[in-house]
């Protein structure tokens, strides 16, 4: 084999892994991005929702000894109730507070879901076995992990299913008409605290599937597993344009596939600094974000 | 028995009190004006009517149905669509997609299609630019499609604010037609207008409205003749 062949092929895991990666990334940014489009609102929280995801897919098949698909469905339900409880709870009555005391809200209500799964499972991380059991696949010498394969292909579905909602069902469009004007998607009488709701609802549930997948990979989940992937898919949701859904998709990628060919070819200690400072670079060339759009008033 | 009836109405801003108590009422198939300056109250009446502005004191009643009781969502599919100012357009959705918000609340899908032919009847253009994005069109298209939103969701009384604001001469004229024509296919109008002229000329009846009070109220043939009126609103 040729020295040419081993570095492409090795570059091509790399971008798998990156693409992978970055599926989980972009799943998570989409709450991220879907609930600023529609609150005007930074959900702190949302990361730790991926936590309980995680812990939820453990509690689910470790204890309950539920089928994997199972488990995740579960994991699904529990998180999605628990996103429309924050909202309920923590954000509803703020809908008219300064954006400062939201923002300190969602803060507080990230340590709270660690403080309680501090508390609930303790500091130590569990190990969880993988809910993917999917034989990797071979393409040519290309070796491509079942946990890759599952990841990239149910963001796929996911995606494709949300952006079918969003455009093609009334209730995605009156998330679009909600996040753009609230009273005038009143007018048409859409009722905002459930459309509200329903936002947060998705977003949840989106973020236990990110949450299964990571945790697949990963391996192990503790208290504080929400905290990194959380803020790294924050990031992408800011690079790909806050407020977009394309554009966390695509923010979501981008990280992964940057961090990932980082750690391979640059440094694995500088990977994150890398990624963190592609976005400030990209912000200081189009604050938007890659594909934000700045509103424009007519009057 | 009015169709729509407001007693009494106070709004405030904070501590600021931006409507003094006004009592109005709009008959079924009247054209019903409020004039006055700007900062009059006009604007803050219509959204207290459709619930984007709770009220402090005072009744609204539409069809015999308290709305101050009613959650703002509720109120277009009692029958009472809103054109506000400014338009307020879905600018990123399509024209299409604005129509279908308008007809939100509507199930059946034969008269929702219905509904839809009659709004590309009245606007030719929203037809040919269906497609379009809406944050796309020129001002007097984008009023056209707020007007066509609210006849969407087929109201029995329809509240437009200033809907000559910022249109070139060409187009007010347009839209008072198109008033009209809505008017005299049965559905009751109450409209706020700075342009009093253009609006007293279709109006049936008028209210005046000083800096939060109604100062005199009537016929808007009488209006239109009144020496106060004149001198203040139509510039003459």
């Amino acid at each position: 084999m040729k020295i040419n062949e081993v570095v492409s092929l090795e570059f091509l895991a790399q971008m798998i892994n990156g693409l992978s990666l970055g599926s989980i990334y972009a799943l998570i940014a989409l709450g991220y991005t879907m609930v600023y489009g529609i609150c005007k609102m930074l959900n702190f929280a949302h990361g730790d929702v991926i936590m309980v995801g995680a812990y939820m897919l453990s509690v689910a098949m470790g204890m309950l000894g539920l089928p994997p698909v199972l488990a995740i469905l579960l994991s699904m339900v529990v998180c999605a109730c628990l996103g429309v409880t924050i909202e309920r709870i923590a954000y509803k009555p703020l809908r008219n507070a300064s954006p400062l005391a939201v923002l300190i809200t969602a803060i507080g209500v990230s340590y709270f879901l660690q403080s309680s799964a501090l508390l609930i499972f303790g500091s130590t991380q569990r190990k969880v076995e993988s809910a993917i059991n999917v034989s990797s696949v071979q393409l040519g010498e290309l070796t491509i992990g079942g946990n890759a394969l599952v990841t990239l292909l149910l963001t796929i579905v996911l995606m494709t299913g949300l952006t079918w909602f969003i455009n093609h069902t009334m209730t995605g469009k009156a998330m679009l008409a909600v996040s753009e004007d609230k009273g005038a998607a009143q007018l048409m009488g859409v009722n905002v605290n459930r459309t509200i709701a329903t936002t947060f609802l998705i977003g949840s549930a989106l973020a236990a599937v990110a949450g299964v997948l990571f945790i697949s990979s990963y391996g192990f989940v503790g208290p504080y597993t929400g905290a990194m992937p959380g803020i790294k898919a924050f990031v992408a949701a800011v690079l790909g344009g806050i407020g977009s859904v394309p554009g966390a998709m695509l923010g979501g990628i981008l990280l992964g596939l940057i961090e990932s060919l980082s750690k391979a070819y640059i440094s694995t200690q500088l990977a994150d600094a890398i990624v963190f400072g592609v976005l400030i670079v990209v912000l200081l060339v189009k604050p938007t974000g890659l594909l934000g759009k700045k509103r424009t008033e007519k009057v | 028995m009015a169709l729509l009836r407001v007693e009494n109405l106070q709004v405030y801003y904070g501590v600021i009190q931006a409507v003094k108590g006004i009592s109005f009422e709009v008959n079924q198939g009247e054209i019903v004006a409020l004039i006055g300056a700007n900062g009059a109250g006009k604007t803050t009446v219509l959204h207290t009517v459709t619930g984007l502005v709770p009220a402090k004191a005072g009744s609204i009643t539409f069809n015999g149905v308290d709305l101050m009781k009613t959650p703002a969502h509720k109120i277009v599919s009692m029958g009472m669509a809103h054109v506000p100012e400014g338009r307020r357009i879905f600018q990123e959705l399509t024209v299409y997609e604005n129509l279908q918000m308008g007809a939100f609340t509507r199930r059946d899908k034969a008269e929702i299609a219905e509904s839809l032919e009659m709004v590309y009847a009245h606007f030719p253009r929203l037809e040919e630019r269906k497609k379009q994005i809406a944050g796309t069109l020129s001002g007097g298209e984008q009023q056209m499609l707020a007007i066509g939103r609210a006849l969407m969701s087929k109201p029995s009384i329809i509240l437009m604010d200033e809907p000559s604001m910022g249109l070139s001469p060409l187009f007010v004229s347009e839209i008072f037609a198109i008033i009209q024509e809505i008017n005299k296919a049965g559905t009751t109008v109450l409209i706020v207008e700075q342009n009093a002229k253009k609006v007293l000329s279709i109006a049936d009846r008028a209210y005046v409205l000083e800096t939060g009070n109604i100062s005199m109220s009537g016929n808007a043939q009488d209006l239109m003749n009144d020496d106060a009126v004149k001198k203040a609103y139509l510039g003459e």
